[in-house]
C-alpha cells in the first residue's frame, strides 16, 4: 500500500488465494518474530474447500474463512472481524464449542497484544475504593462461579426481516450456548463499595474506534441488574481461557440479554450517579417502547428505549431446509429452543404446516438461560411436508406465527418452518 | 491522512494467539479484499472514504434494492454519528456511488 490512494483491486492472498500458504507461513514467521517468544500460533487464516455458503435470503453468498482460535466460519466482516456460526453446530450439543462460537465486533480498533500478567481490571467512578484487580487476584480472591447462558445478537437474523432493513445480514448464527465461569459482578462492586447515590455501571473494553470521534463502544446496566448476582465477568467459557475473538481475558455476561451488553476484553467498570447516555445506549441498540417492540413496517417509533432480554426463541437443528427423509418410518426430529430467562416450558411441532401441533419431549435442563434440546419422532407419509416449530414459556409467552419488524432488524422471532420430503 | 490510515488498516495479515493463559496473546487483523463490485475506477472514492474505518462487506453484504435514500442515509450516519472524515462533496461522491451500485 502506498500513502498516495488505494491499491489496484489486484487479488491479495490470503483467504482468497489457498495456493498462498507459503507466503502465509513467511509472514507467519515474521508476526512470531515480533510478537516475541512464548506466543504460541494457532493458524491464519484459510479458504475452505468449498469457497462458501449462501445463506437463504437475498444477497446470502458469503465465504467461509478461519480466524485465530475458530473453525471454518461464515464471514459477514473483515475488519472489525464478524463471524457467523455455520447452523449445523447447534445440532451438535447443547454447548457450542468455543471454537465455532460467534464473533461480533463494532469498532475496528482491536487491541494488538494482551499480556494476561500486566492486564488489570479497573472498578472506580462512583465507588469508595477503586480497585486495580490481576487476572490472579480476580480468580484467587472472589468467589468462582459458573452459569451456563445463551449469547445471542440483537441482530440475529436480520437477513431474514422483512421488508429488508440495514445493518449486519445474519443467518441465524449469530448466538451460542456456552458454559461461563468467573466472577459475580456483584463480588467486585461490593468490594470496591457503592458511593450513596450509584445509579448504573458502565461496561468498557480494550477495543477502540479506529479513528477520533467516533463513539467507544461503553455499555450500562441499571444497579439493581448489575448486583443480580447473575451478571458476572468471566474469564473462562466451556473450561477454557476465552478465544481471543470472544473476548479474552475477560467478558461481561449479562444472561438472558442480547450480545451487546457483553462486552469483550473488559477492562473497565465504572460506576456512575446517573442514567449513562453514551451513544451505544442513549442512540443504538434502542427498540420500541410499546408492547410488541414492534412497528407496522417502514414505520419510525415515537418512543424507544435501550433493547433487553431475549425474546422466546426455537429451532429445528436435525434437519436443515430441503432434507430428504424416509417416507412411512419414524424421522428423530430434534432441535433446540431458549429464552431470556422466563424458562421454555415446552416447544410444539407441527409436521403439516401449523394445522396440528404435538409437544415436543424436552432435555436436560442447564438452567434458564441455557439452549433447551427438544425431541420428537414423526413418521411421514411419502411427499413434501412443512415442519414448524414453536416455543413457549413459563410465562406464556409464545413465538409469533408472523414475524415482528423493527426498523433495526432486532429481536426476530418468528415460528420456523423447513420443508422436508419424504421418500 | 485517510489514505495513511487506510494503509495501516490493510496492512497487516493474520493473527498469532497465545495457548497458554500466561503468555501474551497477540492479534493482527485479518487480511481482506477489495471486493470485485467496488473495484474499479468508479469505486476508487468508496473504498478510499469507507476502508479508513471497516472493511467493504460492510457494504456488499447490504440488501439491494433499498433505493438511493438507503444510501444516502448510510454515508449521512457515518458523517454525522460516527463522525467519518469527510467532506460533504466527497460523501455525496460516495452515496451517488453506492446508490448506483448497490441501489
Amino acid at each position: 500500500m502506498t500513502t498516495g490512494g488505494h491499491t489496484p483491486p489486484v487479488a491479495r492472498k490470503g483467504w482468497e488465494n489457498p495456493s498462498a500458504a507459503g507466503e502465509e507461513l513467511a509472514v507467519f514467521d515474521r508476526r512470531m518474530f515480533l510478537a516475541g517468544a512464548g506466543v504460541a500460533a494457532l493458524g491464519g487464516p484459510a479458504l475452505a474447500a468449498d469457497g462458501g455458503v449462501t445463506l437463504p435470503f437475498g444477497n446470502g453468498a458469503r465465504p467461509l474463512v478461519r480466524m485465530p482460535q475458530k473453525r471454518e466460519m461464515i464471514l459477514l466482516t473483515t475488519r472489525p472481524p464478524q463471524l457467523e456460526t455455520p447452523f449445523t453446530v447447534f445440532n451438535d450439543g447443547l454447548l457450542t464449542p468455543n471454537d465455532a462460537f460467534f464473533v461480533r465486533y463494532h469498532l475496528s480498533g482491536l487491541p494488538t497484544v494482551i499480556d494476561p500478567g500486566a492486564f488489570r481490571l479497573k472498578v472506580g467512578g462512583h465507588v469508595g475504593k477503586p480497585l486495580e484487580l490481576s487476572l490472579a487476584s480476580l480468580k484467587r480472591d472472589f468467589p468462582v462461579s459458573e452459569i451456563v447462558a445463551v449469547n445471542q445478537c440483537s441482530g440475529n437474523s436480520r437477513g431474514f426481516v422483512q421488508p429488508r432493513v440495514g445493518g449486519g445480514q445474519l443467518g441465524n448464527g449469530a448466538m451460542g450456548n456456552a458454559r461461563w465461569r468467573g466472577v459475580a459482578l456483584k463480588h467486585l462492586l461490593e468490594k470496591a463499595g457503592l458511593r450513596e447515590g450509584a445509579r448504573q455501571v458502565t461496561f468498557n473494553g480494550l477495543d477502540n474506534p479506529p479513528l477520533d470521534g467516533i463513539p467507544d463502544f461503553v455499555k450500562a446496566l441499571d444497579l439493581d441488574h448489575a448486583l443480580d448476582g447473575e451478571v458476572m465477568v468471566a474469564f473462562q467459557m466451556n473450561g477454557e481461557d476465552l478465544p481471543f475473538l470472544n473476548g479474552y481475558p475477560l467478558r461481561l455476561i449479562v444472561p438472558g440479554y442480547y450480545g451487546t451488553y457483553w462486552v469483550k476484553h473488559l477492562d473497565e467498570i465504572t460506576v456512575v450517579d446517573a442514567r449513562y447516555d453514551g451513544y451505544w445506549m442513549k442512540t443504538a441498540y434502542r427498540i420500541p417502547d410499546n408492547d410488541c417492540n414492534c412497528l407496522e413496517p417502514g414505520q419510525k417509533p415515537d418512543k424507544t428505549k435501550p433493547i433487553g432480554r431475549f425474546n422466546v426463541r426455537s429451532f429445528i437443528t436435525s434437519h436443515g431446509d430441503g432434507a430428504q427423509v424416509k417416507a412411512g418410518s419414524v424421522a428423530e426430529l430434534r432441535g433446540i429452543a431458549f429464552a431470556g430467562g422466563d424458562p421454555v416450558r415446552r416447544v410444539m411441532v407441527s409436521a403439516d404446516d401449523g394445522q396440528t401441533w404435538h409437544e415436543t419431549q424436552l432435555g436436560e435442563d442447564l438452567g434458564r438461560y441455557s439452549f433447551r434440546e427438544w425431541r420428537l419422532g414423526v413418521t411421514f407419509g411419502a411427499g413434501k411436508h412443512a415442519i414448524k416449530v414453536r416455543a413457549e414459556t413459563a410465562g406464556g409467552e409464545v413465538q409469533p406465527v408472523t414475524a415482528r419488524w423493527q426498523p433495526a432488524g432486532y429481536m426476530h422471532n418468528p415460528v420456523e418452518t423447513i420443508m422436508v420430503e419424504a421418500v | 491522512m485517510r489514505a495513511l490510515v487506510l494503509s495501516a488498516g490493510l496492512a497487516a495479515l493474520a493473527v498469532s494467539v497465545g495457548a497458554s493463559g500466561a503468555k501474551p496473546v497477540t492479534f493482527e487483523m485479518p487480511e481482506e479484499a477489495v471486493p470485485a463490485e467496488l473495484a474499479d475506477n468508479e469505486g476508487e472514492p468508496v473504498v478510499a472514504a469507507c476502508s479508513t474505518c471497516h472493511s467493504l462487506e460492510y457494504i456488499t453484504t447490504q440488501p439491494r434494492g433499498k433505493g438511493p435514500q438507503f444510501w444516502r442515509d448510510a454515508v449521512a450516519k457515518m458523517v454525522n454519528v460516527y463522525n467519518a472524515p469527510l467532506e460533504p462533496s466527497d460523501a455525496n461522491a460516495v452515496a451517488e456511488v453506492l446508490a448506483k451500485r448497490f441501489g
